[in-house]
């Protein structure tokens, strides 16, 4: 089951995210719970979540080369960026999607 | 009943000891008593360029074609496209198991430089591709190729150390034989101490360089709960992957024949007890250079393959043709062999490659061939290629090999060093069942060959010395003349040989001279007997007739006396009148 949420609309998303998770473990649902905490906050109408369960579809998990569970990845914008763990540590997820020189430059 | 199912609980538990899982490679099976623990992990580790990949790469590819048992390589080092290529240099066609479902390649890549970590994790992606690739193909066996790049690549290590040991459980759980490839760390066998997770079986290969020969040894550490060899033992890697060849692989079980084989010198077959060497015997041929070492040998090659069997000539100094034509010079047709496909020849120098390799080589060409002989010309060579105890480890590895195969081999060596005549190159000789010793004898200002067996296990042999000689129809041994200072030979021989039959000449004169005066006497004798007879004849004739004259004479006595009676009227019956009374006489007495 992959699940979907577009705030802006496809077309105008600027940020491809895709959360990886195995089940509805308590991590992943931490990680997607932070996730889009973190988005609302920083990329509001601009960014658009795809959640991939390996436990439904295992074939997607060479694809991304995914290893540790839960992954975020960055498809776009380029380059490819990919975070692991429950993105508890909001700082470490802001550096991870190369977010923080904008968040703290104030602009959104 | 009740007694057949204690017997399969114990089969099954206790005493048969743990499953294992063959790995299909040449010796390690052997060394492991079967193979690597089904259903455990086993680390292989070692060095850069040791090998590991391509054992684990062998394993799963020979499961999946010799054992029916598929395999999953999860390689975090390289490509499938890398490994495939890598490994089809070992004759393995990845590709094809893997478009036939015998065979998963999973690549697992991390980047650390690319990967941000943000609180809590796990590894459960690695396990759900696992997963994922084990069920796609059925997998028996895994190759994780190798874990440590997970250490680079991720920085929460108590995460990944847990993680591990999970994923070493999970592959139990699933009765999946694994092996996890680590790479050699200092003090440690792995670099991440992986032999804590991994402690049912851990194998250790190494690469050393001695004298610019690269030697590539294999050696189990430890294995749980099962017997094993516990030597370093040589392995090659060659164009058909990797063979390890274990020292004592065979607890010198081979059989022992009673055939026997000429030795292609009528001579040397009667020394060796009328028949020549035992089929699947060792025989070494020592001697100096220029003894002959070589043509003996080839007189045994022709005997064989006149025999129709086939023979392996291991040349270590001269080339095949070289041979061929030296042999043409003294009568031996070798070339005919070769070309009715009997003879096959390797020449090649010590020095080209490591004694690993020669074994191995020498291996092959046993399996190609199937030959009954197999002759290398000479061991010494090979002692340039390693220290004495490693050449000496090869010969007698190579020894045993052919042995258990019946074959026979023949080996010739130089001795070293200048004053040990019965030394040889490599200290072989308690590997060989006869050995036949070629001597430099200087006498008289000459130097010749001499021949003598030094020893034959099982076989009554001769104790002499022979002269040996290379004739233009072959080898040719000569009775042995011994004179003061030893053996006689070359000229010595030649004068004693004349000095014999002068002997012989006088002795039979004399015997005909004496013969001659015998005869002489006899008839000498015969005359004196006849004059003899003759004497007594005439003696004879002489007494008769004296007889007779005395009997006339007696007669004409008696004659007279009648007539004297006659006419004195004298009754001839007084004398019977007178008688009786005489007797009458007698009785009143």
């Amino acid at each position: 089951m992959t699940k979907s949420k577009n705030a802006a609309g496809k077309a105008a998303a600027k940020w491809e995210l895709k959360l990886y998770v195995a089940g509805q473990t308590a991590k992943s649902l931490q990680a997607f719970a932070n996730l889009k905490r973190i988005c609302e906050e920083h990329l509001a109408g601009e960014y658009h979540i795809e959640v991939v369960d390996l436990l439904k579809n295992p074939q997607l998990a060479a694809g991304d080369q995914i290893l540790a569970l839960p992954t975020l990845v960055r498809s776009l914008p380029e380059p490819v960026l990919k975070i692991i763990g429950d993105l508890s540590n909001t700082e470490r997820v802001l550096v991870g999607l190369d977010l923080q020189a904008r968040a703290s430059k104030g602009y959104a | 009943m009740r007694l057949h199912k204690v017997k399969s609980a114990k089969s099954a538990g206790g005493l048969n000891g743990i499953s294992k899982c063959p790995t299909g490679i040449p010796g390690l099976d052997v060394i492991t008593f079967g193979g690597l623990p089904r259903g455990r992990c086993t680390l292989v580790c070692g060095g850069a360029g040791c090998g590991k990949t391509v054992l684990g790469m062998e394993f799963l590819v020979r499961g999946a074609t010799d054992f029916d048992e598929p395999g999953v390589c999860l390689s975090f080092e390289e490509t499938a496209g890398e490994l495939a290529t890598n490994v089809a240099s070992l004759g393995f066609d990845v590709n094809a198991l893997v478009a036939r479902k015998k065979l998963a390649i999973d690549h697992v890549y991390i980047e650390r430089k690319l990967i941000e970590e943000t609180g809590e994790y796990d590894l459960e992606g690695l396990f759900v591709r696992l997963s994922q690739a084990v069920d796609a193909v059925g997998a028996r066996r895994v190759l994780l190729d190798s874990v440590e790049a997970l250490f680079a690549g991720l920085e929460n290590q108590s995460i990944l150390r847990s993680e591990l040991r999970r994923l070493f459980r999970w592959l139990k759980d699933r009765n999946l034989t694994t092996i996890v490839t680590g790479e050699r760390g200092e003090g440690a066998l792995t670099r991440q101490g992986l032999e804590e997770y991994l402690s049912d079986c851990v194998i250790l290969l190494d690469h050393r360089v001695t004298e610019t020969v690269l030697t590539r040894r294999l050696r189990v550490v430890k294995y749980r709960g099962s017997m094993h060899g516990t030597n370093e033992y040589p392995f090659l890697i060659e164009t058909d992957g990797i063979s390890v060849q274990p020292l004592t692989s065979l607890d010198l079980t081979h059989t022992a024949s009673n055939e026997r084989v000429s030795t292609g010198v009528a001579t040397l077959d009667t020394m060796l007890g009328g028949k020549g060497y035992f089929r699947g015997s060792s025989i070494l041929i020592s001697g100096t250079a220029g003894t002959g070492k070589t043509s003996l040998t080839a007189q045994f090659v022709d005997a064989a393959c006149a025999r129709g069997e086939r023979c392996v000539f291991l040349s270590f100094e001269e080339s095949a043709i070289q041979i061929v034509r030296n042999m043409g010079s003294i009568g031996i047709d070798l070339g005919r062999w070769v070309d009715k496909g009997l003879l096959h020849f390797q020449a090649s120098r010590p020095s080209t490659f490591g004694l690993e390799m020669h074994l191995g080589k020498i291996h092959r060409l046993v399996k190609e061939v199937a030959p009954k002989t197999v002759v290398l010309d000479p061991v010494t060579g090979l002692s340039r290629c390693g220290t004495a105890n490693e050449t000496t480890s090869m010969l007698l590895r190579l020894v045993d090999f052919l042995k258990e195969k019946q074959i026979t081999i023949l080996l010739t060596t130089l001795p070293n060093g200048s004053d040990g005549q019965e030394q040889t190159g490599a200290d072989i000789s308690s590997l060989v069942d006869t050995w036949v010793q070629l001597r430099d004898i200087e006498s008289g200002g000459e130097h010749n060959r001499g021949l003598y067996i030094l020893k034959a296990r099982g076989l009554a042999h001769s104790n002499q010395i022979r002269e040996f000689l290379l004739t233009d129809r072959g080898v040719e041994l000569r009775a042995a003349y011994l004179g003061d200072a030893g053996v006689l030979t070359g000229s010595a021989r030649l004068v004693q040989e004349a000095r014999d039959a002068s002997t012989t000449l006088l002795a039979r004169q004399e015997m005909e001279r004496k013969q001659f005066l015998l005869e002489r006497k006899r008839k000498a004798l015969n005359a004196q007997i006849a004059c003899l007879q003759l004497e007594i004849e005439t003696e004879e004739q002489e007494s008769g007739q004296l007889i007779a004259q005395e009997k006339l004479k007696v007669k004409k006595e008696e004659n007279e006396q009648k007539d004297m009676a006659k006419s004195r009227f004298v009754n001839t019956g007084s004398r019977e009148a007178n008688g009786r009374n005489a007797k009458a006489r007698g009785g009143r007495q």
